[in-house]
């Protein structure tokens, strides 16, 4: 237990030094004028689009194709991250089941495309559509439980959903679905040697290109919604919820807001997904998909969406660079949720408010039963009271 | 449907049953765990596989001479038990340790106990399945993902038979050294000084630390506790299906926390009725509709319960004399 304190302490002040840097970068940034915050989102849209380069690829990923990559998986674990981070870091509700709304949106695709022969772009808005509503029909249910049988509940959804498409012979079985169409040229337009907007089998950077814009477009809704009505009262419930319904917040409608909406995201993401793949088969979409991508939201800062990004690449990239540890890739997962929740809970790059609310235990369905002293030691005595029972 | 239905009724019931005795076991680790801190042990479902390899890896060590059964089969299987509550009991208690004592300290959200619950799950069975199983069978090839097998150990006879019900005696043997242990869990929680410390943490923390209670200490045994009746299941479940593998825990976990929160979460007598009420479903639903959707009824059953009647069929009684 010393041993456990000591470190404790050279963290802590490791940590305000390093807090201090940081603290000072943000206030500037909070206070920076209007055009030097445009600026800074421009290059970073415009380093976005520069991203695929062949010599930027050379350094990234020498052992394999550097656009593959950025599509799949870094651009994809990205857009799913910003989608997991409006459930888990916003609302504090945990789902361990999120690859079941990509794998509804990649099956959308799938089987609206081959079968009825829909357009992409039909299908995207469908996907978007039919993912958001099971995300209403499996929160409906589910979301006046406490959170942790929230958690065990998403867990088995995203297992149902595998199965169910492993076991109906009508969409493939085990065998998924083949021939899965591309998205429709929208010009031959060429720059630089390149056709952005020309959806062909060889060049993977018009589909980097689609899920950038699809990014930026989920980055300004989230944002907004963050800095809106909706977004406090996540909050609200987050750090206690019911204070929040005291207060005239439907927690229970809110809660359902954000599940749906995370929902939208991994099903877009699976349309776009599945456009590119050709072929879908259900062990696509396994447990550990959605594990890792809770990985990336915890361990990049939940709740923040720069730090959930930076998460997502360093979870997508490190594998691809470091080909050695593909194997040990999980097994390092794991070892760095456990470190990350008992040193940094709250993330590389968390957002200011989610620190203070882990720092003290709230922020995500109380603070932990059989615990007397301590810095939360008032807060778990309400926390755990049969009634609230949370 | 209903036809073939009628048909496997009777050998449903003795699988379900057999099955269910094992969601039991696991499901007591949950459920206590539960009680005390109000976490989702997630990485339970590790310490279950933990104790199907350490009892496998007694089975090869020892050799088998021949397939066993009668007294030798209890014997054996009373042998791997104990190395499997060993390795399982002593798994629980480092969990706790390393992955929740740090948490618990600094006063963390139950969010951040759950992560970092999962990252322990996923750690463990990366472990097995890289370096632990190859290692122990030496399986320098085919690696750690595949299921490893047993030599076969246990001569299967029919011990009762009544027209369509036939009990094979392992899985007699299942039911019975479950409802043993279960038995034997109950007295212990109600009658010893320790129980009596558990239940007073299930209760109210705070209270139980006025009386004199060392919470950490009840912890620590809550958690080897769990985690010895996660190892006995894991001998029977050698013993009944004779394989395993690095992720074997991982649905039968599941199933073992719906079982769990089906009788009640909290109640070690609803753990026992849970176990058995899903093993009976899950069969009788394979029977109706099919093996492939065994696991989608079990999970469809989860979703009702909670729906319908979250404390569970036998109640949250968490704090009652049931512990």
């Amino acid at each position: 237990m010393t041993q456990n304190r000591s470190n404790t302490n050279v963290l802590t002040r490791s940590r305000q030094t390093i807090g201090s840097g940081t603290q000072r970068v943000r206030d500037w940034w909070a206070k920076a004028p209007r055009w030097a915050r445009w600026s800074a989102y421009v290059a970073f849209i415009v380093g976005a689009l520069l991203l695929p380069a062949s010599a930027i690829g050379s350094f990234m990923t020498p052992q394999s194709d550097w656009a593959t990559v950025l599509f799949y998986p870094i651009g994809v674990y990205i857009a799913l991250a910003i989608g997991l981070n409006v459930v888990v870091g916003y609302a504090g509700l945990l789902d361990l089941g999120y690859v079941a709304f990509f794998a509804i949106g990649g099956y959308a695709m799938a089987v609206l495309g081959t079968m009825w022969g829909w357009n992409f772009w039909e299908i995207l808005l469908v996907g978007v559509l039919l993912t958001s509503v099971s995300g209403l029909i499996l929160g409906a249910p589910t979301l006046r439980l406490r959170g942790d049988y929230l958690a065990i509940v998403t867990l088995g959804f995203g297992e149902i959903v595998r199965i169910s498409a492993q076991n109906t012979d009508a969409i493939g079985g085990p065998r998924g679905i083949a021939g899965i169409p591309h998205p429709p040229n929208l010009s031959d337009l060429e720059i630089f040697g390149i056709r952005p907007l020309r959806y062909g089998l060889l060049d993977p950077r018009p589909y980097y290109y689609l899920l950038v814009f699809l990014i930026v477009l989920t980055i300004i809704f989230v944002k907004r919604l963050e800095n809106s009505r909706v977004g406090r009262s996540w909050a609200a419930i987050r750090e206690d919820e019911d204070a929040a319904e005291l207060m005239g917040v439907p927690t229970f409608r809110y809660k359902l807001a954000a599940f749906a909406m995370g929902a939208a995201i991994g099903g877009a993401v699976g349309v776009v997904w599945a456009a590119k793949a050709i072929s879908i088969i259900p062990a696509n979409f396994p447990f550990f998909l959605s594990a890792t991508i809770l990985a990336a939201v915890v361990l990049g800062g939940s709740g923040n969406i720069p730090g959930v990004m930076l998460g997502a690449f360093l979870i997508a990239w490190l594998p691809e660079r470091f080909r050695v540890f593909q194997d040990y890739r999980v097994l390092l997962f794991g070892a760095a949720l456990v470190l990350m929740m008992a040193l940094r809970p709250e993330g590389i790059w968390p957002s200011r408010r989610r620190q203070a609310e882990l720092a003290e235990g709230s922020g995500g369905m109380g603070a932990l039963g059989a615990e007397v002293g301590g810095p939360g030691g008032e807060l778990e005595a309400e926390a755990r009271t049969p009634e609230t029972g949370r | 449907m209903l036809e073939g239905f009628l048909t496997q009724f009777w050998p449903a019931t003795v699988d379900g049953l057999s099955l269910g005795a094992i969601y039991a076991l696991v499901a007591l680790g949950y459920t206590m765990v539960y009680g005390v801190l109000r976490l989702i042990n997630f990485a339970h479902s590790e310490v279950f596989m933990i104790g199907t390899v350490a009892a496998l890896f007694t089975l090869t060590t020892l050799g088998i001479p021949g397939q066993l059964g009668g007294l030798a089969l209890i014997g054996m299987l009373l042998l791997i038990a104990v190395v499997a509550i060993v390795a399982s009991g002593g798994t629980a208690v480092a969990l706790e340790y390393i992955a929740y004592r740090p948490l618990r300290k600094r006063g963390g959200s139950r969010l951040a106990a759950l992560i970092s619950a999962i990252g322990a799950s996923l750690f463990l069975q990366q472990l097995f399945a890289l370096i632990v199983i190859p290692r122990l069978f030496q399986l320098p090839q085919q690696g750690g993902r595949l299921p490893v097998q047993a030599p076969p150990w246990v001569k299967r006879s029919d011990v009762i038979t009544i027209g369509d019900f036939v009990v094979r005696n392992d899985k007699l043997l299942v039911v019975v050294a479950a409802v043993l242990m279960m038995v034997a869990l109950d007295q212990f929680v109600n009658r010893t000084n320790l129980g009596r410390g558990i239940r007073a943490t299930a209760q109210s923390p705070e209270n139980a630390v006025l009386m004199g209670v060392n919470i950490d200490r009840i912890i620590t045994a809550t958690f080897a506790i769990g985690g010895a009746m996660a190892g006995v299941a894991g001998a029977l479940y050698l013993m009944r299906f004779e394989e395993t593998n690095y992720f074997v825990g991982f649905l039968l976990g599941i199933k073992a926390f719906t079982a769990a929160v089906l009788g009640g979460i909290g109640n070690l007598r609803g753990a026992l009725v849970g176990g058995f009420v899903l093993g009976l479903i899950e069969m009788y639903g394979s029977a109706l509709f099919g093996s492939e959707w065994q696991h989608v009824v079990a999970f469809v059953v989860l979703v009702l319960v909670l729906m319908f009647r979250p404390t569970g069929i036998l109640g949250e009684s968490l704090q009652q004399a049931r512990a």
